[in-house]
């Protein structure tokens, strides 16, 4: 479908109506225990995303970049994933941790300052999150070159934001991609701000998808608050990539509800009426009525979801506060594959200065 | 076989890339071309596009892109066509190539090489003289290379593709073309982060890189008839820096001038001339001397000689050394 929505002439791409009801041209063919895995991912995203505001708010968290509103851009173009494609974050996705299985310990772990929270299982291939906007794209398209290299039926998925689209990173990485026909899917999470400046201070182009144009693939605008048809465009162009027909650029339309992070105070910048707008095209609550007009929800089944991410969010709070601080030769032994003779020679000097102040 | 730099360097990716599938070549004019030096001459007709590749012009995508690459299994070498147009590609570098170790624990790790020439001396335009060596040295994570002779500019290639770290490897214009060495034609390794003892002599110890060295060498000659005989150690490696041979040089010799082409402030004389002073003052004869470029823009070429370390200025240097 995604040749059919030119985003030139501003046209969005849409499953579900904000009431719920799903486009039946459009409806991805998923099983009904998906579409309720799906719901549940999110209900997931949202419970951890709020229990780390708690907690950021007791002292118990560092700042951290809150996911709330983004929980069906995420999930929704995650779950369209599989297990050998790649995946680039950026610092800003819960939700696709979440959907692909990243404990969300490493969750807590890295945003309570401690970088054993990045170090990715060996079986996922997730890379870690990058903080400069943007730098990550590139990578994503170098990894796409190495596949395609190697003729491997795998893709690489990178998300940003739409600030991150005024990086001159977007514009090289997005500019080889189109060069090198890469298996690449670039996903903007438009939520309308990078973290004050609204989205027509980055740009003058009437959407962000149509950049795509520009270097030579397709780009498509997704109503990013509708699970479904994130996950419908983000699996096509994911076909699309791993069968040889190069990039696509996918804009998610969406709202950040929650602050750039938790030290921003987004009232200096947006309107309560605004939000409260935006609050009325909830993800969550879009799905849960999908869901009833499927008869895949009901009160019990909500609470078992509910029941299930609270337990799982309380065990991995309690695991990573339990995660003992890292040494002191932690900070050093990972710089180099070997410590070199000057570092291992600092390291030692701290090490008994320490000691000395420790007396 | 008698090669100079260019070609030691040159043949030393044929072989790296004929030894491992995993070695891609990438950057500005690098395919079709050969390389604006003809560094590369030869690659894409015998490892063929996939391996040999001419990106766009956009140096940080080109680092960007081969970080990527490095994670999912490559080994790349990247070419930046100048040192002056490296800076575009600082924030790959810094933010990402050096530090992705760190930030995964381990779990993923930047085996890249960064080649570009570097330094003055060759009469250039603007941008294609810059020796800023140092900006690299002060980032954790990042290994800085350059050679000064042909057989070590191949054994330290060669070293620096199989290192599992990112390299950043200066290859001193000047000297590509500088003269000729006799080099084995199999592969061998020059070890990352180890100096070179290239004269042995008393009295003083002169710490240099890359393009100083011929010309450290050649103050040296002349100051032969004072009946002066300096130690000239080759760094080869500038981060991890290899402080043992330059400390235990100082102390047998008792004084340390350090010459670099680069400005004084804060180049890597400075942190040499701080280490030594920290670990052996009360052993030096007489205050450590650098010989360096100057604090200012690299002059275009009818200013250059102004700028630009003679030996004539470094034998001057060494005679004041000596005389105190």
């Amino acid at each position: 479908m995604i040749e059919k929505f030119d985003p030139l002439k501003g046209e969005r791409f849409q499953v579900l109506s904000e009431k719920g009801q799903a486009n039946p041209e459009w409806e991805p063919k998923l099983s009904g225990p998906d579409k309720q895995k799906i719901y549940g991912l999110m209900a997931t995203t949202r419970a951890a995303d709020l229990k780390a505001l708690k907690m950021q708010r007791q002292g118990r968290m560092g700042t951290f970049a809150p996911s709330l509103g983004h929980e069906a851009c995420q999930v929704g173009s995650a779950f369209a994933l599989q297990e050998k494609d790649w995946t680039f974050p950026y610092f800003r996705d819960l939700g696709t941790y979440v959907t692909l299985g990243l404990p969300l310990k490493y969750y807590f772990l890295y945003w309570i300052g401690n970088e054993e929270g990045m170090r990715i299982p060996a079986d996922l291939n997730i890379f870690p999150i990058s903080v400069p906007v943007g730098s990550q794209i590139p990578h994503a398209v170098g990894c796409a070159m190495a596949m395609k290299s190697r003729k491997e039926t795998a893709a690489a998925v990178v998300y940003f934001g739409d600030g991150a689209t005024s990086e001159g990173d977007f514009s090289e990485a997005l500019n080889f991609a189109g060069v090198f026909q890469t298996p690449n899917v670039f996903i903007c999470i438009n939520n309308q701000y990078a973290i004050s400046t609204p989205v027509r201070r980055q740009t003058a182009a009437k959407t962000l998808a149509q950049k795509a144009l520009a270097f030579g693939f397709e780009g498509i605008q997704v109503d990013g608050n509708d699970a479904l048809a994130m996950y419908a465009v983000t699996k096509e162009a994911l076909e699309k990539a791993r069968s040889g027909g190069g990039p696509t650029l996918i804009e998610a339309f969406t709202y950040r509800m929650g602050n750039h992070t938790t030290s921003d105070d987004a009232s200096r910048y947006r309107t309560d009426a605004e939000v409260s707008e935006w609050a009325k095209r909830d993800p969550l609550e879009r799905f849960k009525l999908y869901l009833k007009t499927k008869n895949l929800w009901d009160e019990s089944f909500e609470e078992r979801v509910q029941k299930e991410a609270d337990a799982l969010i309380t065990k991995a709070i309690a695991d990573a506060e339990a995660t003992p601080p890292p040494r002191l030769e932690d900070l050093f032994i990972h710089t180099y594959k070997e410590l070199p003779p000057d570092l291992a020679e600092q390291l030692s000097e701290l090490r008994d200065s320490l000691e000395e102040e420790r007396k | 076989m008698m090669l100079n730099m260019v070609q030691a360097l040159n043949q030393a990716m044929h072989g790296e890339m004929e030894r491992d599938r995993s070695v891609v070549v990438l950057g500005e004019d690098v395919a079709v071309d050969g390389g604006v030096f003809r560094l590369t001459e030869g690659l894409l007709d015998k490892f063929g596009p996939e391996r040999v590749i001419d990106t766009p012009l956009a140096e940080s995508a080109l680092v960007g892109a081969s970080i990527g690459m490095a994670v999912a299994g490559l080994r790349p070498i990247a070419e930046i066509q100048f040192m002056g147009f490296i800076y575009p590609a600082l924030n790959q570098i810094i933010s990402h190539a050096a530090r992705l170790r760190n930030r995964s624990r381990g779990r993923f790790t930047v085996p890249l090489v960064i080649r570009t020439p570097y330094g003055a001396g060759v009469r250039a335009l603007e941008h294609h003289s810059e020796s800023t060596e140092a900006v690299f040295c002060q980032i954790p994570g990042l290994k800085v290379v350059v050679p000064s002779t042909p057989y070590d500019a191949k054994g330290l290639l060669i070293a620096s593709v199989r290192d599992d770290d990112p390299v950043i490897f200066l290859e001193p214009t000047k000297l590509y073309r500088a003269g000729r060495q006799e080099l084995p034609d199999e592969l061998y390794e020059v070890p990352l982060g180890q100096a070179k003892i290239v004269r042995e002599g008393e009295g003083v110890t002169i710490v240099a890189w890359g393009a100083m060295i011929p010309l450290v060498q050649k103050a040296a000659e002349l100051v032969e008839k004072d009946g002066l005989f300096p130690e000239i150690i080759d760094l080869r490696t500038l981060a991890p820096l290899d402080r043992k041979t330059v400390l235990e040089s100082v102390q047998r010799t008792g004084r340390l001038m350090v010459v670099h082409e680069a400005p004084k402030t804060c180049g890597l004389g400075a942190e040499i001339a701080a280490y030594v002073a920290e670990k052996a003052i009360f052993q030096l004869e007489a205050p450590i001397l650098r010989i360096t470029g100057q604090d200012i823009t690299v002059p275009l070429a009818k200013g250059e000689d102004y700028y630009y370390p003679s030996p004539e200025r470094v034998a001057a240097g060494i005679k004041k050394i000596m005389e105190s």
